[in-house]
């Protein structure tokens, strides 16, 4: 058995009557892709916000690493190695790709008190920003303007990004969303070849995608994980067909994917 | 292939602005007009101080509604260290006074840099208009303090006891010494402000202003970069502080009044936020027209408001702003 690299164990956040997380436990393995899906509004995103540091949780403890990171402002967290990507592209807009990438390098190298040299001609924030624009498939785009990248190119900047932050544990909210089949198939293909290098935490409702990633999935539905196991456990799993029952367009696809 | 000529419309425009400014000494006691001088390095000062606002206001976000403190304060170093050199007392019955802009000019860096220091502190931790209103509380009391100060003269301000003094190297009393002084300590600043707006830190100043939330989760805890930022800023407004004290001949509440504050804004805004060359743009517009209308009505700023308003609206990147960053494709 491998050791869990995220351990959550009673992790609530309500907004005002509404239980956004409940009463929630989740351990994450080294080197799995953990995915967790759910109907709109189950509580994904709290979930992900709580665990990246934004949200504070009302009550519950996260474990990263064996150390507890629940009071762990978001920057720290990223220092060792907790990074999310967000559903909606967070990308800095009038800068290049190039540049978005190379500040979340500069990010992991120590801290930025340096007032002279250019960095943007600093090749140990521009080389390590190329690998990774070449690893998501942009590196042609690197001189392009965030902003005037297509959708679907910015969503790989977003994943990017992310990278070059030295993610040991990547919280991937909804990275197919809004995206096309083609787009999408390269994302996916992206993420399988990341297989090993870090674990992921990838919430998704492209059921194609979870079912040909993920090692193991997690159900959550109103804040709480009704179930977690292995793709074929989950496509069994009796709760999980309830809970998606008449309340998920995405139930069909899902018992015959 | 690289060329000594300038090769895009922006670095025309420094190259062409840096040969009149150095040409205008000579140029306008030819021409008999010595006022001009007095005139322009006024202008230098203010754009020392636009530029320094634009730091934080154009490259970091941040809408600091009292800059004017910290030119006041380091202008108040400057004069109340004179005046204690000239009455042979001690400041506070410690310090002896001096006259020497070795010791007060780095001394109202440090001073002004400090009080940024400590109203970014506070204020840093709001954004928006609470941050505009909280720095602009900031300057009133920073402005009510030294109108309260009747050994500095209160309200009326503090003739300058004498000029700074750089062990005989310049006399500042002389108008064209004071000129290249100032414009020299403004490509000196300028320049070292452009190294840093391009480093790792300006990066970090100006990914926190385009997405703070980004910022937070690459990794980079932005407040203490901000601050940093601030108090830069704050440090070279004092400098400005220092030189407008020897321009003027005297220091006053009023370099610290919220209007001041305003129209370091509006140079900045008319010039180009995040250029650092905008600022002393804006500057010389904004001081050159307001000198012209003056002269032609008395109701000028009937005339001026309006004017600032439509080339706000109009040229919203700013005069300098408008020129191209690269050369036009061919
Ligand atoms: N800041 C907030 N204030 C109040 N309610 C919120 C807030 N954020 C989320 N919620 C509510 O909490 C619930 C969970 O939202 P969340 O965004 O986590 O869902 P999700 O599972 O990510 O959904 P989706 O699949 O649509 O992205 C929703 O009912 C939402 O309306
Ligand atoms: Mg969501």
């Amino acid at each position: 058995m491998t050791r869990p690299l995220i351990k959550v164990t009673g992790l609530c956040k309500s907004f005002g009557a509404l239980r956004a997380t409940d009463n929630l436990d989740l351990d994450i393995r080294e080197g799995e892709i953990h995915a967790l899906i759910g109907p709109n509004g189950a509580g994904k995103s709290t979930l992900v916000a709580q665990l990246a540091g934004e949200l504070r949780s009302d009550a519950g403890r996260v474990e990263f690493q064996c150390r507890d990171v629940t009071a762990l402002p978001p920057p720290e967290r990223v220092a060792l190695g907790l990074v999310r990507s967000f559903q909606i592209t967070s990308v800095f807009r009038e800068f290049s790709a190039l540049a978005n990438v190379a500040l979340a390098v500069q990010a992991r190298q120590g801290h930025s008190f340096r007032f002279w040299r250019g960095a943007l001609a600093d090749p140990l924030l521009t080389e390590p920003a190329r690998r990774c624009l070449e690893q998501v498939g942009l590196g042609a785009r690197a001189e392009t303007p965030a902003a005037r990248l297509s959708y679907g190119e910015q969503r790989q900047l977003e994943i990017a990004m992310a990278l070059a932050t030295g993610p040991k544990l990547l919280l991937l909210d909804e990275p197919l969303a809004g995206m096309g089949r083609e787009d999408s198939a390269v994302i996916v293909e992206l993420l399988g070849s990341l297989r090993g290098r870090h674990t992921m935490l990838l919430i998704e409702h492209d059921m194609d995608a979870v079912f040909s990633l993920a090692d193991r999935i997690s159900v959550l539905v109103y804040g709480r994980a009704v179930a977690t196991g292995t793709p074929d456990a989950i496509r069994r799993d009796p709760d999980v067909q309830r809970a998606y029952l008449g309340e998920e367009a995405h139930a069909g696809e899902f018992f015959h994917a | 292939m690289t060329s000594l000529l300038p090769n895009t419309p922006r670095r025309w425009a420094v190259a062409l602005l840096a040969v009149a400014l150095l040409a205008l000494p000579p140029a306008a006691q030819a021409l008999g007009e010595p006022f001009y001088i007095s005139l322009v390095s006024r202008v230098l000062v203010f754009a020392l101080a636009a530029m320094s606002l634009d730091l934080i206001l154009g490259f970091g976000g941040l809408v600091c509604f009292g800059h004017a403190m910290f030119v006041g304060v380091g202008a108040y170093v400057v004069g109340i260290l004179a005046h204690h050199a000239a009455e042979e007392t001690l400041l506070l019955g410690l310090l002896p006074g001096t006259a020497s802009g070795w010791i007060a000019w780095p001394l109202a860096m440090l001073c002004a840099g400090a009080l940024a220091a400590a109203v970014g502190f506070v204020s840093l931790r709001t954004k928006g208009v609470h941050f505009i209103m909280i720095t602009l509380a900031f300057a009133q009391m920073a402005y009510f303090f030294f109108v309260s100060l009747r050994a500095y003269g209160g309200d009326d301000g503090l003739s300058l006891a004498a000029r700074s003094t750089f062990s005989g190297l310049v006399s500042l009393r002389d108008k064209v010494s004071f000129y290249y002084v100032a414009l020299g300590v403004l490509a000196v600043v300028g320049l070292l402000l452009w190294r840093v707006t391009g480093s790792r830190f300006g990066m970090v100043l100006q990914g926190a202003k385009a997405n703070e939330r980004r910022m937070v989760h690459i990794g980079f805890p932005v407040f203490r970069y901000r601050l940093a930022a601030f108090a830069l800023a704050g440090a070279v407004a004092g400098l400005a502080g220092a030189l407008l004290a020897n321009q003027a001949n005297f220091v006053s509440p009023a370099m610290m009044h919220w209007t001041r504050s305003g129209e370091i804004i509006v140079m900045v805004i008319l010039g180009g936020m995040g250029t650092l060359v905008g600022p002393v743009v804006g500057a010389f517009v904004f001081l050159l027209l307001e000198e012209a209308l003056s002269g032609w009505t008395e109701h000028w700023q009937v005339v001026f408001g309006p004017a600032l308003l439509l080339a706000v609206i109009y040229a919203r990147q700013g005069l300098y702003g408008l020129l191209p960053v690269r050369e036009s494709a061919r």
